[in-house]
């Protein structure tokens, strides 16, 4: 078998929060088809390490690469090839979940039809919720509607933070299955959970902060 | 790479406007928050007639001021909800992810914003320019004034509410940042008026007006883009 090539490398990186250091010197890679899970106890910097992969945060030292090129270089054709799901589900109260799927598939840089937007929609699980206002939902269906969004782009790179917060059992294993179908593809996924997420057939990479 | 297969690939162009119908729709169930802009202009400019008295010459004087002051106020009114409804829901992180150029996404945002709140500004002008007898011409010059003028108000203003997203008390803070830098503009919008009410020509401030506006065009995105990836730090 041949080597993987690491597509995403982190090497040497540092953060910090105002005055106070998150972590130092992490360096790993990541290659087509690996999972890897972010751990550590609350304030270890693991929103801290996806907002720097995502470069919203600069990091103290250190560079990440996407495809070999610094991502602070490359921000466009980086973020063509990646999700980021937040805390926040970036999802618009006024809107249906149609309307937001539209709206997050455009910022990502994709023109939906309907068809395919409901599709997505209906795998989360929302059939019947798609024109309704997002404000009558609840939380866990909010959830899903953000993660519709996984869907409907072909991005390699997923960068999810908390992604099962308020998701019932069901959703949970829907989630795995998503992950299973886009590490099956080649993809890639970082995540941080406090839930166990266990994808069948697939090793898990850990890292730990602390 | 995904089950369902995804969207086709949206043009620049296409991003642009996906982004103003958006906001426009926003705005459009977010009805109270236009009309207060609203109102609160009409309402400044309709208590001048009232406090000064009816002393015709004296209104038709000020007419040009007041209703410039009136509309810079009122566009400060509507600056904090440019950003920070998309700060609060994560909207702006996944904007800042989008694969387009930054600056054109913030034009979008920003020309959504100036017809929510600036237009309607533009159009309620002259009837109340009407409470301060000033002639057509007048009302005219008024008109081309505001339309040029308004749109430089919220790109301006657009860069005090990137640089200020997140603060407490930001809404003062961006006026106090962003009306000085108005100033300009008030000036030769409300010159425009009074120089066609003593017979002068008023090509010069109208095309001071629009330099201003193209300056502001090229400029203001992009200064805007900048301060919002600060802010999202």
């Amino acid at each position: 078998m041949e080597t993987p090539i690491a597509m995403l490398e982190i090497s040497d990186l540092a953060c910090a929060r105002g005055d106070h250091r998150l972590f130092s010197g992490m360096s790993f890679s990541l290659s087509a088809g690996e999972l890897l899970q972010v751990e550590g106890v609350n304030g270890s910097g693991k929103t801290s390490l996806l907002r720097t992969l995502c470069g919203f945060m600069i990091p103290e030292a250190g560079v990440v690469r996407w495809r070999g090129e610094d991502i602070r270089e490359r921000r466009e054709e980086y973020h063509a090839e990646m999700i980021y799901l937040g805390h926040l589900n970036a999802i618009k109260d006024e809107l249906n979940a149609l309307e937001n799927l539209h709206i997050n598939a455009g910022l990502a840089g994709y023109a939906l039809d309907d068809k395919q937007a409901i599709a997505a929609l209906r795998r989360m699980g929302l059939r019947g919720r798609e024109t309704l206002p997002v404000k009558v939902l609840s939380q866990g269906q909010r959830r899903r509607v953000a993660l519709a969004r996984l869907l409907v782009g072909n991005a390699p790179l997923w960068i999810l933070d908390e992604p099962l917060t308020a998701l019932d059992v069901s959703a949970v294993g829907l989630m795995q299955e998503l992950i299973g179908e886009h590490l099956a593809n080649n993809g890639m996924v970082i995540y941080t959970t406090h839930q166990p997420l266990e994808v069948a057939g697939v090793v898990t990479r850990r890292l730990s902060l602390s | 790479m995904t089950m369902l297969g995804a969207g086709n690939k949206l043009s620049p162009l296409g991003l642009l406007s996906l982004v103003i119908r958006r906001d426009l729709v926003l705005a459009m169930r977010r009805r109270a928050d236009v009309l207060t802009t609203l109102v609160f202009f009409v309402m400044v400019v309709s208590l001048f007639p009232l406090g000064v008295g009816p002393e015709l010459d004296m209104l038709r004087k000020m007419a040009p001021g007041v209703v410039w002051v009136a509309a810079l106020l009122a566009s400060m009114l509507s600056l904090g909800r440019l950003f920070s409804a998309d700060y609060l829901d994560g909207t702006l992180e996944q904007i800042l992810l989008a694969p387009q150029s930054l600056s054109l996404l913030v034009l979008g945002k920003i020309l959504a914003h100036w017809m929510v709140s600036g237009l309607p500004l533009v159009l309620i002008a002259p009837v109340l320019g009407l409470q301060f007898d000033m002639s057509a011409q007048a009302l005219w010059v008024l008109i081309a004034a505001l339309l040029l003028g308004t749109p430089i108000l919220s790109m301006i203003g657009a860069v005090g509410a990137a640089l200020t997203l997140g603060l407490r008390g930001g809404g003062v803070l961006v006026s106090l940042l962003v009306l000085p830098l108005c100033i300009p503009v008030l000036i030769f919008g409300a010159g425009a008026v009074e120089a066609v009410s003593t017979g002068m020509s008023v090509v010069s401030h109208l095309s001071l007006l629009g330099a201003m506006l193209l300056l502001a065009l090229v400029f203001t995105p992009w200064v805007t883009a900048q301060a919002l990836r600060i802010s999202m730090e």
